[in-house]
């Protein structure tokens, strides 16, 4: 790497530096959006790692965040805090083989569809297994850890996602996701492995999902299987990831911070109209930010560009 | 006679689901639009016939009359509106599936939304119809029986419509080549717009059919949905024949887990179900290869 590739992991790890104080500033309830800002922000920089590139709009978000959540749920009290981390991400690991390597003949609309079945058909095993083994439907997660610990860890691993992304965008693999999203045929042809990439970046992209879940289901202490499993937290991710542009590794967060805020002052406002005004911000966004925030910026760099050369070159 | 309490009432269910879905098999193969507010329109059209039964006492029959049209108009309303644009935008079939996805889940919400405003999210339910009948030797809910019925006599309609008129025919030119039915003379938009909104006045009586026997909520419309999606998926997008043997599937398999596995697992079925189709035959039951 030459002086130039360490400006992107340096200017990461410099605005975790200056974003980690600030529990020690603030209350609580800018605790709770700040929070609820970083979540969103891992889960939708995770969620474009894969879809950004490749174009498969997956909707499995909240299948993954339930699964992390549960696995907290089940096993934070038996076995010691730091380790319940790694076990769930291991099995949201495993989890996402399985489902990876199954739906990689499905593309497009199959994609979405057997995404946001998935989410579905998990919600509703886990609330039969529950109400049939367990009881009762929720579960209650007396595990201590404070909003700040929370905090922390969240703000972990989004330089974690950011680095990985970075690393992957500069990989032999990032280009073959990019090869895939262009024309998976003509990638398959030119030599690439696409089961092999394909599955490769959706694991890491759902394992930090569920590494998520795991850590935001003690902030509940009480979930039940529509709580973790949500698809309203699928949806928001997909729109703030649009929002913000896929395409860059910045991009989605640029959509998460207006829109948690946003979605933060709808619910507290308007809580009954809160799902018309969801959709209608959908709708806005899909028709009239297609390419996203980032998008944007690059339409106003060509504009200035171009405005700039052509007062260099009054001639032409 | 328990066998046959459960196949019959398995296939009654069926054919209400073969109905559902035939709606969104013409919004989807012909129009190419995958519609996820599709669900939310069925539960509207409930509403709507619950209200006019319970606050003016008029028959779901006759809320058919009000409810088809309407719905017609609006979802013409809306493919004219709201999915043209993204229709021209679209620089590919995978790009417009993909923001047409992305735009009726938005409308989802808003519907859903307007729903919970104004009927908030308590279950509702109305007593039509509710007399039992004898059918060898197994007892029915004749308000059951009446939508199947129904159902069964909307799917052959709408099958000799669409193979015998000329409408019709130029409906399954679009289905089949939307790029090659302007050479004959076809106005594709025109005919996407009517087909998108014959499966509006479709799946608004399923709403209304659906509404005689079953208790329901504004929150409900994505279990339509993803059920309707079952049944077009396995029956093959845009054959409606397909679609009805695909609902018949479906409401067997669902009355059989119920009677015999654990009626809390249903929903699960329905899932494993669609997810195995998805994996082993993407183009449905009776689809041809790959498109």
């Amino acid at each position: 790497m030459t002086a130039k590739d360490w400006i992107v992991p340096l200017a990461i790890l410099a605005a975790a530096v200056v974003l980690a104080p600030l529990p020690l500033v603030a209350g609580s309830y800018w605790m709770a959006l700040l929070v609820n800002v970083l979540m969103y922000a891992v889960l939708a920089t995770a969620w474009a790692l894969f879809s950004g590139p490749t174009h498969y709009v997956s909707l499995a978000t909240a299948a993954f965040f339930g699964l992390g959540a549960y696995t907290m749920a089940f096993l934070g009290e038996k076995l010691p805090l730091a380790l319940v981390y790694p076990v769930a991400a291991l099995i949201g690991a495993v989890i996402a083989t399985i489902v990876g390597l199954s739906t990689l003949r499905l593309s497009g609309v199959y994609f979405v569809i057997f995404t946001f079945g998935l989410a579905e058909l998990v919600r509703q095993v886990v609330t039969w297994a529950e109400a049939k083994y367990g009881g009762t439907v929720g579960r209650f997660v007396f595990i201590d850890v404070t909003q700040q610990g929370i905090y922390w860890m969240l703000l972990g691993m989004l330089v974690l996602v950011l680095l990985t992304g970075f690393l992957v965008q500069r990989s032999r693999l990032g280009w073959a996701l990019k090869a895939i999203g262009e024309d998976e045929t003509v990638a398959r042809h030119a030599g690439i492995d696409t089961t092999v990439s394909k599955v490769a970046v959706f694991v890491i992209s759902a394992t930090f999902m569920t590494v998520v879940g795991a850590i935001m289901a003690p902030r509940w202490t009480y979930i039940d299987p529509s709580i973790a499993f949500n698809p309203i937290i699928s949806f928001q991710v997909l729109i703030m990831a649009l929002l913000g542009g896929a395409a860059r590794l910045y991009g989605p967060i640029l959509g998460v911070v207006p829109l948690a805020i946003l979605f933060e002052i709808l619910q507290a406002n308007f809580p009954n109209s809160f799902s018309i005004l969801l959709g209608l911000a959908f709708l806005v966004i899909v028709y009239f930010v297609p390419s996203g925030i980032v998008g944007l910026i690059d339409q106003g760099r060509d504009v200035l560009g171009r405005a700039g050369r052509r007062r260099a070159h009054p001639a032409e | 006679m328990f066998l046959v309490d459960v196949i019959l009432s398995g296939l009654i269910l069926g054919g209400i689901y073969a109905l559902i879905a035939m709606g969104l098999s013409l919004q989807y193969g012909v129009a190419r639009i995958m519609n996820l507010a599709y669900g939310e329109f069925t539960i509207a059209a409930s509403f709507l016939a619950y209200v006019m039964f319970t606050v003016a006492g008029v028959s779901p029959i006759l809320a058919l009359a009000v409810a088809m049209p309407a719905s017609f108009a609006l979802n013409w309303a809306i493919y004219r509106v709201l999915m043209t644009p993204l229709v021209k935008r679209a620089k590919s079939p995978g790009a417009l599936e993909v923001d047409s996805i992305l735009a009726t889940f938005g409308l989802l919400f808003v519907v859903q939304g307007i729903l919970l405003m104004i009927f908030g999210g308590s279950y509702v339910s109305y007593s039509y119809l509710a007399v039992p009948v004898q059918i060898i030797g197994s007892t029915v809910a004749l308000n059951r029986l009446l939508a199947a019925g129904l159902a069964v006599a909307i799917a052959l309609a709408l099958t000799l419509f669409l193979m015998r008129t000329r409408i019709g025919t130029a409906i399954r030119a679009v289905s089949v080549n939307p790029a090659a039915a302007p050479l004959v003379g076809i106005d594709t938009t025109a005919y996407a717009a009517f087909a998108f909104g014959l499966g509006g006045a479709l799946v608004a009586a399923s709403g209304v059919l659906v509404s005689m026997f079953f208790t329901f909520n504004a929150a409900m419309g994505v279990v339509f949905t993803m059920k309707a999606l079952i049944v077009v998926i396995m029956g093959g997008v845009g054959n409606i024949f397909g679609a009805l043997i695909a609902g018949l599937i479906l409401g067997l398999a669902e009355s059989l887990t119920a009677a015999f596995l654990d009626g809390g697992l249903t929903l699960a079925v329905n899932f494993a179900l669609f997810l195995a189709i998805l994996l082993i035959r993407p183009t449905g039951l009776f689809g041809k290869a790959a498109r």
